[in-house]
């Protein structure tokens, strides 16, 4: 099963513009990184820039509207995420306890919603949606 | 989350580790096992009562090799050879407090991958390798195994425990083997590895709920090897070829679990983030020289097909290239039959027919279904219907499918009914 680990660095939601982590901090996170290769769990991994370089996109009465980072009314914004393959949730928090994370910051662990896991008439719905990501990969 | 459920969580990222690290100090797998469970039973009772440790996992190792010295103490062993054991493991059994995160480095990586080395060993029957390397590697109970390959338990059982003292009795080194030996010795890694895999992909039998588990269980193993063995372009071709055909795992069966067959896969069901793996794993077998490995060329040939947008998109001339290399470097009748296939895509059905009739005197194809059953497929394209139909019926009669039967006997019907050429 796959597993999401949400990094959430409190902060992170009022950061400027192209602030980034300082090297000591992406040194011990690379190791971390490492380990979970290692293991042969990791998947994928991403860092976020701050939403401050960012946008959202509303849809309150049915029409987008769009809002320039930051973003003012946000408690808790996303850094980035890892995402594992596990054979448990209890291996995927163990793996967030191992991370090498500051105090400011929290990891939320989210099951990835697989095929298997929905009615068919949701899995006919979900490949098209599939094919719009795969779009964007190939 | 309870605390035995973390202690559990721990024990299955660290367990081969710590047995890999025993392995090499007490010279028994066996051993090694029963002192690693040792340290999970003391974790069980301890980390309730006086709270986790700082370092789980150093704590879970250093518990293990304190428990060996104990028990090599109370035997009180006097030998030479063992005190010389005694001593190593009173060495590096008693670390210093390990730095919280630290993962003990090269020493471990070096440990585990002679374990997988050991676990797969030629002295041993290919089933004992898979149950062994499941085992020790994967961490799976006999009744999990058991139940992946629908085997009692007991034979289960008995095969791990069998392996381990065929291991102890031939006194088979710990390494990580070098020269001429190591190619052979990957080579039955390898196969190991794509053998779980591939019970855990193939719908011959197993418990359907064990079975994804034995392909991620494989996977997982490929990766790890991948990051042990970096230079390695069988190990990366191998790795590409399981996660390029992981990625069609949701597209392989309808949802009443019908197969279905890859032209007529839903391509927006494949799962583009391990095909992306998989690429970028070919990537690095090409990079490192190992584009005509058998691994690298059957996960080529899969990335065709994963590249493609549309089954009508296929770039066959080259899949039909890649076969023609594979059948050079792994003669085999099977694969020159799918070589025709790909050619009769690529050029028409009459140059894959040409192919096709070179291999109907190939005594390793006699009984094979899919022979006819290609045959016919270009018979029919070809408009000889009569030809076609007496291959279909020849093709039914030898498979032991029954879904494969029905659609065989499907074709016969079809045959009989398309106009003739004149």
């Amino acid at each position: 099963m796959r597993f999401m680990m949400l990094m959430i660095p409190k902060g992170y939601e009022s950061a400027s513009p192209g602030t980034m982590p300082d090297a000591a901090a992406v040194a011990a996170m690379m190791k971390y990184n490492e380990e979970l290769q290692k293991a042969g769990v990791l998947l994928a991994l991403d860092g976020l820039h701050p939403p401050s370089m960012g946008a959202r996109i509303s849809f309150e009465g049915g029409r987008p509207k769009v809002t320039d980072g930051p973003f003012a009314e946000a408690k808790e914004v996303l850094g980035g995420y890892w995402m594992i393959q596990v054979r448990s949730r209890d291996e995927a928090i163990e793996w967030a306890k191992r991370c090498p994370a500051s105090g400011n910051e929290v990891i939320e662990i989210r099951q990835v919603q697989e095929m298997a896991d929905f009615p068919d008439d949701v899995k006919e719905a979900a490949a098209g949606f599939e094919k719009l990501q795969g779009g964007k990969a190939a | 989350m309870t605390i035995v459920a973390s202690i559990e969580a721990t024990w299955r990222i660290e367990r081969s580790k710590i047995v890999a690290a025993l392995t090499r100090r007490v010279r028994d797998v066996g051993l090694a096992e029963e002192f690693a469970q040792e340290a999970l039973v003391a974790a069980l009772e301890q980390w309730p009562v006086e709270g986790v440790p700082r370092n789980p996992a150093a704590w879970l190792m250093t518990t293990a090799k304190r428990r060996a010295v104990d028990t090599f103490r109370r035997r009180a062993v006097e030998t030479r050879v063992h005190e010389q054991l005694l001593s190593e493991l009173e060495i590096d059994g008693e670390p210093a407090a390990p730095e919280v995160g630290s993962s003990g480095g090269d020493e471990i990586e070096d440990d585990l991958l002679r374990l997988i080395f050991i676990a797969c060993h030629p002295i041993l029957a290919t089933e004992a390798r898979v149950a062994l390397t499941l085992r020790l590697l994967g961490g799976l109970s006999a009744a999990e195994i058991a139940r992946a390959f629908l085997v009692a338990e007991a034979t289960i059982a008995q095969r791990i425990v069998r392996a381990k003292r065929t291991l102890s009795e031939a006194r088979v080194a710990f390494e990580v083997p070098q020269g001429a030996d190591r190619a052979s010795r990957l080579a039955s890694v390898l196969e190991v590895v794509y053998l779980i895999f591939n019970e855990g992909y193939s719908a011959t039998s197993g418990d359907d709920w064990m079975r994804p588990q034995l392909s991620e269980e494989a996977l997982r193993l490929g990766r790890i090897l991948a990051c042990l063995l970096p230079q390695d372009p069988e190990v990366q071709g191998l790795v590409a070829l399981m996660e390029i055909q992981a990625s069609r795992a949701a597209a392989r069966v309808t949802s009443t679990g019908e197969p279905v067959l890859l032209p007529d896969q839903n391509r927006a069901r494949w799962d583009r983030l391990l095909l992306r793996r998989g690429l970028a794993a070919l990537e690095r077998a090409d990079a490192l020289g190992g584009a005509a490995g058998p691994y690298a060329l059957q996960a080529a040939i899969a990335a065709c097909h994963g590249r493609a947008p549309s089954a009508a998109e296929t770039d066959w001339p080259r899949i039909a290239a890649l076969y023609a290399v594979l059948g050079q470097v792994t003669p085999s009748p099977v694969v020159e039959l799918n070589r025709a296939v790909a050619v009769a895509m690529a050029l028409g059905p009459a140059a894959g027919l040409a192919i096709v009739d070179a291999l109907q005197s190939e005594p390793r194809l006699a009984g094979y279904h899919l022979l006819p059953s290609v045959r016919g497929d270009l018979l029919a394209r070809l408009g000889r219907d009569d030809e076609a139909r007496a291959e279909f019926e020849r093709a039914a009669t030898l498979t032991r499918n029954a879904r494969e039967r029905a659609f065989l006997m499907a074709r016969v019907l079809a045959c009989g009914h398309l106009p003739r050429p004149e």
